[in-house]
């Protein structure tokens, strides 16, 4: 009954998808307008507030890359003069852009009216669209410069000055494009919306604290997180889905079972791991299959904060609009300095009673990457929990090295089965949340 | 005279452990590092403090502890910066600021503070927005920040006098930097850029009012060498090293190869503000003012009204450079993300270009050497025809 409802939920998202795309590939004869922008720091509702449609170049790539395509457009825009050094990412837009711009559902994607060049977490986004807008000749930019929250925390004037960008650089564009005036009602109501599937949501992540866990909050995260993250934060949809989800997640729950991976449920839970990095998509599947395989499943992943900390308590608040959008893209997860994202990774460690975690580093990202070497060592000594470190990118197939990471892994797992000596570890809890302790469900 | 003022220049340059700034606190001053590129040095100065910068170990500092903490994928600087760190070379840093220039130089920030939890860390973040009311206003409480820090760094009061005295000082070292690239474009092989390196690079160590000295002294001093001929080079910009520095080899190796290089964005927080900064007035509204309306355009910087290689066009065209040379640090993003912009902007005005990308430790020169004299000859046929 679960794997049905669990179809349930993938099948509401799937044609939430499909149906955005084909309201993109009509876009310009229904007369719609296209903002582009960026997962960390989104202003979706707001957006969406002007009746907009926003496309974003991320999850494109991320498609692509899932669909076998990045390759080819990686090559298209190195031919172009794009340095192989650099984000994989961009290369992947830019590729696909100069052999037709044909999206995910094989529908050609618009033109954008706007770039709304939400500058958070990310010094490459600067430069992506400041690319994008050479490509596409006239589009306006609107440019959101988040500042980073080195100290882990916000500081009253830096939220007054994303406030301000919003109120007189953003706004404006965005009623410029859309020929409407903002209407702040309009926006409270699907910011509404935003803090119920955000509920949803941190409950679903949440639920690995059980063990076994009942959700892979990495592989199958990455899956939970894509309407919330994208396009559809604020909607009714979103709502709907995550509530579908949630209650998907409490079944399996109730009957004590583990995840689902595309070769069906997973009968046991031997390691339980948190991982920190975005995963690779070029061979998303084969790499999920690394984990499961050895029945090691992901409890926490920082790469499922990347588009907000819901879990740390965030909610968008309708009483605060533009206040409680501006402390949101505050606080996306690479927004934050090295610090706290040490603490934030001992947190999951403790709280999700992980025996291991595991740093995947992807060439492309500097800005989840740099420093993640010393992230490991400080995260072994603060926990005692012994890391694993493995390479490789996004979306270039070119490094991503099978073999080599299999070994990485397999040899890891068997590091911590020898460290525990056969017996199940009993980590040490801090957690805030009331939950049974291992082997208990 | 001036084989000495170089001499001094070049052991500035290569003194990976700072006896410049070691002397300085001998009378129990202090001392603040700072990574590339643009931080607010005046601010620094006026807490009576020496603003240091920090631009790696070069080729002469052996790496040991540093490539554990870096991926191999990143540029050298950080890893070499470490490298200084975790050696006690910095040890004689009371703080350091890491400004807003790129992911990585954030993410060592974070690295410093948890390396070093009981010195004085600061993430420089300058705004990307140009208006005083936003932009504007979010720096001028970045800077009331820092002149809090600084003073109890220092343990003194910034008063509003010192600032601005400290501002003519800077405004003095500015001028001084523009009068020497002034002087370059206009007689490029009476003051090479292989020597304008050195002493830049002498500024990252030196009490502004001294560098200022020697800048001055040099510009005096070299068009008395009779033996500095024009010898029909072609004229170049060199663009993407305002970060992790170059060898100064490769610099010569482009001389050698033909070329001179009349304009660059070498050490360009030096000279981040290119026009004097007001002396009256608030101080610190002075500051913004300058950052905001007179700031050196980088690949780091946003903007706002697009066109990114204008400014790149506009420099070949008023230094009168015939081509351009890209040389940009292996994986740096901003430097080669933003290469396509520019490389796009010259090729609609037809205007050549090379591009190569080195690391601070780079010691073979002989493919650089060869590219840059295949390139320094096409365009003087170039031009010729
Ligand atoms: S550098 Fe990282 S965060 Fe930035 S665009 Fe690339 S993948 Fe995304
Ligand atoms: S060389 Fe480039 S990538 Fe490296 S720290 Fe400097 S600006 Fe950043």
């Amino acid at each position: 009954m679960s794997s049905i409802r669990k179809e349930d939920s993938m099948l509401l998202q799937k044609q939430m998808i499909s149906d955005h795309y084909d309201r993109l590939a009509t876009a310009p004869e229904d007369g719609k307008k296209v903002v582009y922008t960026f997962v960390p720091g989104n202003l979706n509702e707001l957006v969406r507030s002007f009746d907009l449609l926003p496309v974003l170049p991320e999850i494109n790539a991320l498609q692509s890359g899932m669909r076998k395509l990045s390759g080819e457009y990686i090559a298209e825009a190195e031919k172009h003069g794009h340095s192989e050094d650099v984000c994989t990412y961009v290369k992947c837009d830019i590729g696909m852009l100069k052999k037709g711009n044909i999206g995910p559902t094989g529908k050609r994607l618009p033109k954008p009216d706007l770039l709304l060049l939400s500058y958070t977490g990310c010094f490459t986004f600067l430069k992506w669209f400041e690319l994008l807008r050479e490509e596409y000749g006239d589009v306006p930019v609107a440019m959101l410069h988040v500042p980073y929250q080195a100290n882990g925390r916000i500081e009253p004037h830096q939220r007054d000055y994303v406030v301000e960008q919003m109120r007189t650089e953003v706004i404006p564009k965005l009623e410029q494009v859309s020929g409407r005036a903002f209407d702040e009602e309009r926006l409270r109501e699907m910011l509404r919306l935003s803090a119920r599937a955000e509920d949803d949501l941190v409950w679903t992540l949440e639920s690995a604290k059980r063990t076994p866990s009942p959700i892979d909050a990495y592989f199958g995260g990455v899956y939970y997180i894509g309407p919330i993250f994208s396009a559809f934060r604020g909607t009714p949809e979103a709502v709907e889905y995550y509530a579908a989800l949630r209650a998907e997640v409490q079944e399996r729950l109730d009957a004590g079972l583990g995840p689902i991976t595309p070769e069906g449920p997973m009968a046991r839970e031997k390691y339980r791991l948190v991982v920190e990095g975005p995963p690779n998509w070029t061979s998303f599947r084969e790499f999920w299959k690394m984990f499961y395989d050895e029945e090691a499943v992901v409890v926490a992943s920082s790469y499922t904060k990347v588009g907000g900390l819901y879990d740390r308590g965030f909610r968008h608040d309708p009483d605060h609009p533009l206040e409680t959008l501006a402390d949101y893209c505050l606080g996306c997860y690479t927004n934050l300095g090295l610090p706290t994202r040490v603490e934030l990774l001992e947190r999951y460690i403790r709280e999700y009673s992980a025996d291991g975690f595991l740093i995947n580093s992807v060439k492309s990202c500097n800005s989840f990457s740099v420093g993640q070497l010393m992230m490991l060592r400080r995260l072994e000594e603060r926990t005692g929990v012994p890391g694993a470190f493995i390479e490789s990118d996004l979306v270039d197939p070119r490094y991503f090295s099978a073999a080599n990471i299999k070994n990485r892994i397999e040899s890891y797992l068997q590091m911590l089965d020898q460290k525990r000596g056969g017996q199940a570890i009993l980590p040490v809890r801090t957690g805030t949340i009331a939950c049974p302790p291992p082997g208990a469900a | 005279m001036l084989r000495e003022l170089l001499a001094t220049a070049q052991s500035l340059s290569d003194d990976i452990d700072f006896t410049a700034v070691k002397r300085w606190k001998e009378s129990g001053r202090k001392a603040v590092g700072h990574m590339p590129t643009y931080v607010p040095r005046e601010l620094i100065h006026a807490a009576g403090m020496l603003p240091v910068g920090i631009t790696g170990g070069g080729a002469s500092l052996e790496i040991i502890r540093g490539d554990a903490y870096f991926q191999s994928y990143i540029c050298r600087i950080p890893r070499s910066t470490i490298e200084l760190a975790l050696s006690h070379r910095l040890d004689i840093l009371d703080g350091m600021l890491f400004p807003s220039i790129c992911d990585v130089i954030r993410n060592l920030s974070g690295m410093w503070s948890m390396l070093f939890p009981d010195r004085y860390v600061h993430y420089v973040d300058v705004p990307q927005n140009f208006d005083e009311a936003v932009g504007g206003r979010f720096w001028r409480r970045e800077l009331e920040t820092l002149r809090r820090d600084f003073e109890e760094l220092a343990g003194t009061t910034i008063t509003d006098d010192a600032l601005r005295a400290s501002i003519a000082v800077y405004n003095e070292n500015r001028r001084a930097i523009r009068d020497l690239y002034r002087a370059r474009s206009g007689r490029p092989w009476i003051f090479p850029m292989s020597e304008s390196y050195l002493l830049l690079r002498a500024g990252n160590v030196l009490p502004p009012d001294e560098h200022t000295a020697m800048i001055r002294e040099y510009l005096a001093l070299a068009p008395s060498d009779s033996e500095r001929r024009d010898q029909d080079r072609s004229r170049v910009v060199l663009s993407g090293m305002f970060c992790e520095q170059p060898p100064h080899g490769l610099v010569l190796t482009l001389e050698r190869a033909g070329c001179y290089v009349v304009v660059d964005d070498f050490l360009i927080g030096l000279r981040w503000l290119q026009q004097d900064v007001s002396t009256s007035g608030d101080p610190l509204d002075n500051l913004v003012d300058a950052y905001l309306h007179h700031s050196a355009m980088s690949a780091s910087r946003y903007a706002p009204e697009g066109d990114r290689g204008r400014w790149l066009v506009e420099s070949v065209e008023r230094n009168e450079a015939e081509g351009v040379v890209f040389c940009a640090p292996s994986f740096c993003d901003p430097a080669l993300l933003d290469q396509p912009m520019l490389v796009a902007a010259l090729d609609r005005k037809g205007i050549p270009h090379t591009e190569f990308k080195y690391s601070e430790d780079t010691g073979q020169f002989a493919v650089i050497r060869e590219q840059a004299g295949t390139f320094s000859d096409s365009i003087r046929l170039w031009s010729e025809a």
